[in-house]
């Protein structure tokens, strides 16, 4: 009695309106709006943005709402949809040193033109379930003061200004696109950059941990992590000059780390970076510090063989994406590759059985 | 779907695609890299097998999709649609009828004909990748055409075995010089490769598209005492009675209980319609 396989097209069709009314959940409670869900999951919000590069808060919304809160699949979503996009043109360079700082820190120094601003940050919160929140109604209210006037420098620029930390040159190269170029190891450190800021959080998060226990030490401080809006401007042909286009959050961290000094060159602090689109300070730091494992060899270090140094180890496996698209594809029918090995084990067998046998019948 | 452009891509990836594919055409059994992009569908799912048909796709073209052999499985029906919502190209599940037809894990037991096109979905495109994980390597062990790696790993296989001990994506050389990744096509499929059809292959995850033209040489790779041996279960079909299929085993019951039955699903019913009966065929005639 055999079943035939028929009927997968009206299974899928089953499959996803079974899925529709799932995501709804209990209709007697209320539906989540997508101005609900920008505003008041933010940092989901931000890291879909991120990780799906798509600086969109309000499709970002739509995503996590379609996908029940999964959101390596709200990421899938944006990025199959940034692909459709026309590409109409790249802006200027951001410059984070612009940057309207809802928050800026350094562990390196006490106080320092631009002073450390907390922001809005779990850091000092006790982690303890505020039950009040169950409740309905709440409005907090922030105490609020001027804005400081003062420009807000990068901290590497005093180190810089003493020498003390070693110089990223500026060069005028077009980096490359790696959403338009495919992948060529080995690669350069923009590319590395542009792979790492959309990387899986959970996954940078680990490696930097992992440097940070001993698997390629590069004994990083939080130089400077700031968080806040930068403008966006663009180039338009037609005027001849940039024009702003809006703007977007970015997170900014740039480490300081262990010093390199050689009989040549007397001994300085290096540099690890992480920029992220969004609130996104956990994510920023730690791929500061992977940055600045993959340097090793421009940075004269030795390679350890730690997973962190190996950038085609890290940059092929970073991408939540690709990596869940073929973790899960082990899901698809492999009826056909799974008979070739039946068929072989068997055959293995039988003769491995043969071998015994004919082995005992001779003793 | 009118927002979207003819077969989903804008035309500017299309002809990226197309050149790596003319240029894989040109150096049968190449890798060639090509920026593979977010597709609708995960990755690992026939990302590249989609890309290609998308770039190759006209719009007179008669589209089928299999996978593992079946037009009815699953993600064969998803693909299927997506290239009907987006191209509107005539879909059939006919072999001799299609034009472009895209496979995972099978090559259709009807052979192929001239100006047919067979697209693979390719998990992971090169054949060295689980002698050597580094692509920096790999790439170089090609150019340098150094395959003693995998010569010596199919030797290792007849020591501890007694016989080559791969059954599917059984590695290929073509034309005296590549070796290639046949995809995890069973090694039943290999002799097929050197057909009419034009064969293309797109691994999206892995950003790799590489080709075989019509009638090139493909030899699978083996030793003069332990030859390459196509093989398949010792059973005829029983829905059709074919002995020179490709056949899928379903088990029945829990007591051991199972049937043979193509994995090729036109091809059996073809048969089917023309007559042919299995040793269990005799309920499903009736």
């Amino acid at each position: 009695m055999y079943v035939a396989v028929k009927g997968g097209e009206r299974a899928i069709e089953n499959a996803h309106d079974w899925l529709a009314e799932e995501r709804r959940g209990d209709p007697d409670v209320g539906e989540l709006s997508l101005a609900q869900i920008r505003e008041q999951l933010k940092l989901a919000v931000t890291r879909v943005m991120a990780e799906g590069s798509l600086y969109d808060p309000d499709l970002a919304a739509l995503a996590i709402k379609q996908a029940r809160g999964d959101l390596i699949e709200a990421i899938f979503l944006m990025r199959a949809y940034r692909t459709t996009l026309p590409r109409i043109g790249a802006s200027l360079p951001v410059d984070t040193e612009e940057m309207i700082c809802d928050r800026r820190i350094s562990a390196t120094f006490k106080d320092l033109p631009g002073g450390q601003v907390l922001g809005p940050t779990f850091d000092y919160t006790h982690r303890l379930l505020d039950f009040k929140l169950a409740a309905e109604g709440e409005l907090p209210e922030a105490a609020t003061s001027e804005a400081r006037p003062e420009p807000v420098p990068h901290v590497t620029s005093f180190l810089d200004a003493e020498g003390l930390i070693q110089q990223e040159r500026a060069t005028d190269d077009v980096p490359r696109d790696i959403t338009r170029e495919p992948m060529a190891y080995p690669t350069d450190r923009s590319t590395r950059l542009q792979v790492l800021t959309r990387g899986d959080e959970g996954f940078i998060l680990g490696l930097a941990y992992s440097t940070q226990r001993g698997y390629a030490r590069n004994h990083a401080f939080v130089g400077e992590l700031r968080i806040g809006t930068v403008p966006v401007e663009m180039e338009i042909p037609e005027l001849g000059f940039a024009i702003e286009i809006g703007e977007v959050e970015l997170t900014e961290c740039e480490s300081v780390n262990q010093f390199a000094g050689s009989k040549t060159e007397p001994p300085q602090f290096t540099r690890g970076y992480g920029l992220v689109m969004g609130a996104a300070e956990r994510k920023a730091i730690a791929m500061a510090l992977v940055d600045r494992a993959l340097r090793w060899e421009e940075l004269g270090e030795d390679n350890l063989g730690a997973p962190a140094q190996d950038e085609e180890f890290v940059l092929s496996h970073c991408d939540n994406i690709q990596a869940t698209g073929f973790l899960e594809h082990i899901k698809l029918p492999h009826y056909v590759d799974f008979q070739a090995e039946l068929e072989l084990v068997r055959k293995l067998r039988s003769e491995a059985e043969a071998n015994i046998a004919t082995q005992e019948a001779a003793e | 779907m009118s927002d979207y452009n003819f077969a989903y891509l804008d035309e500017q990836t299309k002809r990226m695609i197309r050149r790596a594919i003319l240029k894989g055409l040109a150096i049968p059994g190449y890798q060639v890299p090509f920026a593979s992009r977010e597709m609708p569908m995960p990755y690992g799912w026939g990302t590249g097998g989609v890309q290609v048909s998308a770039a190759v796709l006209m719009p007179d073209d008669v589209f089928k999709v299999i996978d593992q052999g079946a037009d009815d499985t699953t993600n064969a029906v998803s693909i299927r649609k997506f290239f009907e919502r987006t191209a509107e190209v005539a879909v059939t599940e006919a072999t001799t009828e299609a034009t472009v037809i895209q496979t995972r894990h099978r090559i259709p037991e009807t052979p192929l004909t001239e100006g047919q096109v067979l697209v693979y979905q390719v998990p992971i495109p090169e054949p060295l990748r689980f002698l050597e994980p580094r692509e920096t390597e790999t790439r170089k062990m090609h150019s340098l055409e150094e395959y003693g790696l995998m010569h010596v790993k199919l030797y290792e296989d007849i020591a501890r075995h007694g016989q080559i001990a791969t059954s599917y994506a059984y590695p290929v050389k073509v034309e005296g010089r590549y070796v290639m990744d046949p995809s995890p096509i069973p090694k039943f499929d290999n002799p097929k490769m050197e057909m009419a059809a034009i064969q293309l292959f797109g691994a999206g995850r892995e950003q790799r598209i590489y080709a075989l033209p019509p009638y090139t040489k493909v030899v699978s790779l083996d030793f003069e005492d332990y030859p390459f041996e196509a093989s398949k279960p010792d059973k005829a079909c029983d829905l059709c009675g074919a002995e020179h299929s490709y056949l899928d085993e379903v088990i029945t019951d829990d007591q051991g209980g199972r049937m043979f039955v193509c994995s090729d699903t036109d091809y059996c019913a073809s048969r089917r319609a023309a007559g042919h009966r299995g040793a269990l065929a005799a309920e499903d005639a009736a």
